[in-house]
């Protein structure tokens, strides 16, 4: 077992280290191969009207003329104690992490990062609660009542749900339920949760069920299919020979059998939405990370979409860490292997 | 009347394909104390008719009548929930592959646990003590420390062993055993054999055994049904099958049987052909494409379905054959043949 967490644990350092390279190869170093100059990637940090001396200056403190492995080093050593930026008129002191300052607003990249977190945070986690409760409830009643009329509606609106992108079913939504009946609050409604815990619920109940739905129906899906494959197993026979009652049967024996590959999805898709619901929270501008990260590529501001690229691809390897330590906790059989 | 009666057993299931008859028409009766070995190949209606004893089909889509009788109150009537207050206490079943009939996820002694519990209203504490004490009975060596393994962690005939002190520990009168060796190693297999007729003297249960093999039976039944296509074809006490098989199939049982006294050089007598579709069931005798004799009943066994018909002392044959005929065919051919082997 502990070899087994060791195991995991290196695993998801090794993945970070070559999320991190490859990001930064594809922020700093392709652009060069592709014909780029140091003098191009630093004519980004200055303002328009600016002479090619000053450009070069820049290139030169940034160390854009430097070999690719000192730049990576340094960008590594930004993250992890921070890094020192002199403009020449000063030196800027960027904390660890550092991820660069803002072309646009001049800010540094990682408090912002920060502050949206538990916009998008709260957004997931509602959603992930109402998707795995509704879509493993469905799937499993609906494996149960193979064939009949509750398994056809339920599996046709699951297939509704998986193929109907989220910001047609969000303006729909929003179209009845906050402009037609007004029972929700528009768009862009925000209060943290410290704040007024109710208020919170209330203003993210809408993008909740809106994002939920689309994840529920391939829950559903997976739970139906995995539920109909546990219960045709034989220790499914033997918890009835034993007289077991049937409700029992199926939770006890046959969903905790089916759960499984359902936390493995659960762990990416959660990782994946913390580092960002991009269209859910785009569809009602949530100030989360999602909408962050259309905001930075919009702007071609480049350290910021590698801020929030590297903190999302970490979300995603936390997760999957998690999924696949809590694996060993589900599954007896993985602590042997 | 017995202590399990089944009386005109039927078990078919509505497919889109027609209705598979997997048991149809079996009577047979198992004593307190006594072994009833049900012999035949795959797909016989063996299998389907021990789950239809301990009531595993009700609320599918299987379609059952006759009668169950099981110390005189009849279940097949009765509801699903008193059937299954039933289960697992005064009847049980040992499975075929002890692997997959047991919960990868949950510790041997979980599983003991929960099939004690429940039928008695007792604590964690007490029902774990039961586990581990019905686990040393089954053989399994340093109980106490294994009751805390997974079905993994344990070899194929030590959870065997943990299967058979599953299905004991609510102390059943009724034991089903489905298969219970063919997933074993031979020289496990006699050691299961050993162990089942142990705790049969000890517990005085009734016991089914399900077999393709009449090896198995051999050593332990009392009685053996013989079961073709949903049927019974011969049905007897152990030396009439042994001794004196009158049916053609139980001959081709017997000639199927590896043994080891006899020369490598020689064949196997395989029967000829496959079990018969359950679906198209061959008219007449189910048995006539695969029974070398069909030429001796004047074309009568492709047409007429035989009776189960009584020879004698509750020895019953399934054929259109005479009984001097079988008996002539028995000594003069058949034994001299699996005896020069």
């Amino acid at each position: 077992m502990v070899t087994y967490i060791i195991r995991r644990l290196i695993g998801a350092i090794a993945m970070l280290i070559v999320i991190s390279m490859v990001t930064f190869g594809i922020f700093y170093v392709v652009p060069q191969w592709a014909g780029a100059t140091p003098e191009a990637l630093a004519s980004r940090y200055v303002g328009r009207a600016a002479t090619p001396e000053t450009v070069h200056l820049v290139a030169e403190r940034l160390g854009f003329y430097d070999p690719v492995v000192v730049q990576y080093g340094r960008f590594l050593k930004g993250i992890f104690v921070g890094a020192e930026y002199d403009y020449g008129a000063g030196v800027e002191q960027c904390p660890a992490p550092c991820f660069g300052y803002s072309f646009i607003s001049g800010q540094p990249v990682w408090p912002d990062l920060v502050d949206r977190m538990p916009v998008t945070f709260s957004l997931a986690l509602g959603a992930a609660l109402i998707w795995v409760v509704a879509g493993v409830s469905v799937g499993v009643i609906s494996a149960l009542r193979r064939g009949s009329l509750f398994d056809r509606i339920s599996m046709g609106t699951a297939l509704a749900g998986v193929s109907l992108p989220i910001f047609f079913t969000g303006m729909i939504s929003l179209v009845v339920f906050s402009y037609g009946l007004g029972w929700t609050p528009p768009g862009g409604a925000w209060t943290d949760f410290t704040v007024n815990p109710a208020q919170w619920a209330y203003n993210l109940l809408l993008p909740w069920i809106t994002l939920a739905f689309l994840f529920a129906a391939g829950y559903a899906r997976l739970t139906r299919a995995g539920m109909l494959e546990t219960m045709g197993e034989d220790y499914i026979r033997t918890a009835r020979a034993k007289g077991l009652r049937e409700n029992r049967v199926v939770v006890k024996h046959g969903l905790r059998a089916a759960l499984t590959p359902i936390l493995t999805l659960f762990g990416i898709d959660f990782g994946l939405l913390i580092g960002g619901a991009v269209l859910t929270e785009t569809t009602y501008t949530l100030p989360g990370l999602g909408q962050y990260s259309i905001l930075a590529i919009r702007n071609q501001d480049l350290p910021q979409v590698m801020g929030v690229t590297l903190v999302a691809a970490g979300f995603v390897v936390v997760a999957s860490l998690i999924v696949d330590l809590l694996y060993a906790v589900v599954d007896p059989r993985v602590r042997l292997s | 009347m017995s202590f399990l009666d089944v009386k005109d057993l039927k078990i078919h299931f509505p497919t889109d394909d027609g209705l598979v008859k997997s048991v149809d028409g079996l009577s047979f009766g198992v004593e307190r104390g006594k072994t009833l070995g049900i012999v035949g190949e795959s797909g016989s209606g063996k299998s389907v008719t021990s789950l239809g004893v301990l009531g595993l089909h009700k609320g599918g889509r299987a379609r059952i009548s006759g009668e169950i009788w099981l110390d005189g109150e009849e279940l097949n009537g009765a509801s699903a929930e008193h059937v299954r207050g039933l289960r697992g206490k005064k009847m049980a079943m040992i499975f075929q592959d002890p692997l997959s009939s047991m919960h990868p996820y949950y510790t041997v002694g979980h599983q003991i646990i929960e099939a004690y519990r429940i039928h008695h209203d007792v604590s964690k504490q007490v029902a774990r003590k039961h586990a581990i004490d019905m686990l040393g009975r089954v053989g399994i060596p340093e109980p106490a420390g294994r009751v805390d393994s997974y079905p993994h962690e344990f070899s194929g005939g030590m959870r065997q062993r943990a299967m058979i002190a599953m299905a004991l520990s609510c102390d059943p009168e009724l034991l089903i055993a489905d298969e219970p060796t063919t997933a074993l190693d031979v020289t496990v297999q006699a050691q299961i054999l050993d162990l089942m007729r142990d705790l049969q003297r000890e517990f005085n249960s009734a016991l089914i055994i399900i077999t393709h093999d009449l090896g198995v039976v051999a050593e332990l039944s009392d009685d053996i049904l013989v079961m073709y296509g949903g049927r019974c074809v011969e049905y007897g006490s152990a030396e009439d099958i042994f001794y004196r098989p009158e049916h053609p199939y139980t001959w081709g049982l017997l000639g199927s049987m590896p043994r080891l006294d006899r020369e490598p050089t020689e064949r196997l007598m395989p029967i000829k052909g496959s079990p018969p579709s359950l679906i198209n069931v061959p008219s007449g005798c189910a048995f006539h494409p695969r029974c070398p004799y069909t030429d001796r009943t004047d074309g009568r066994s492709q047409t007429e379905e035989p009776k189960l018909a009584e020879t004698e002392g509750g020895h019953l044959v399934r054929c259109h054959m005479g009984r001097s005929e079988r008996q002539q065919l028995w000594e003069n051919e058949i034994k001299p043949m699996l005896e020069s082997q």
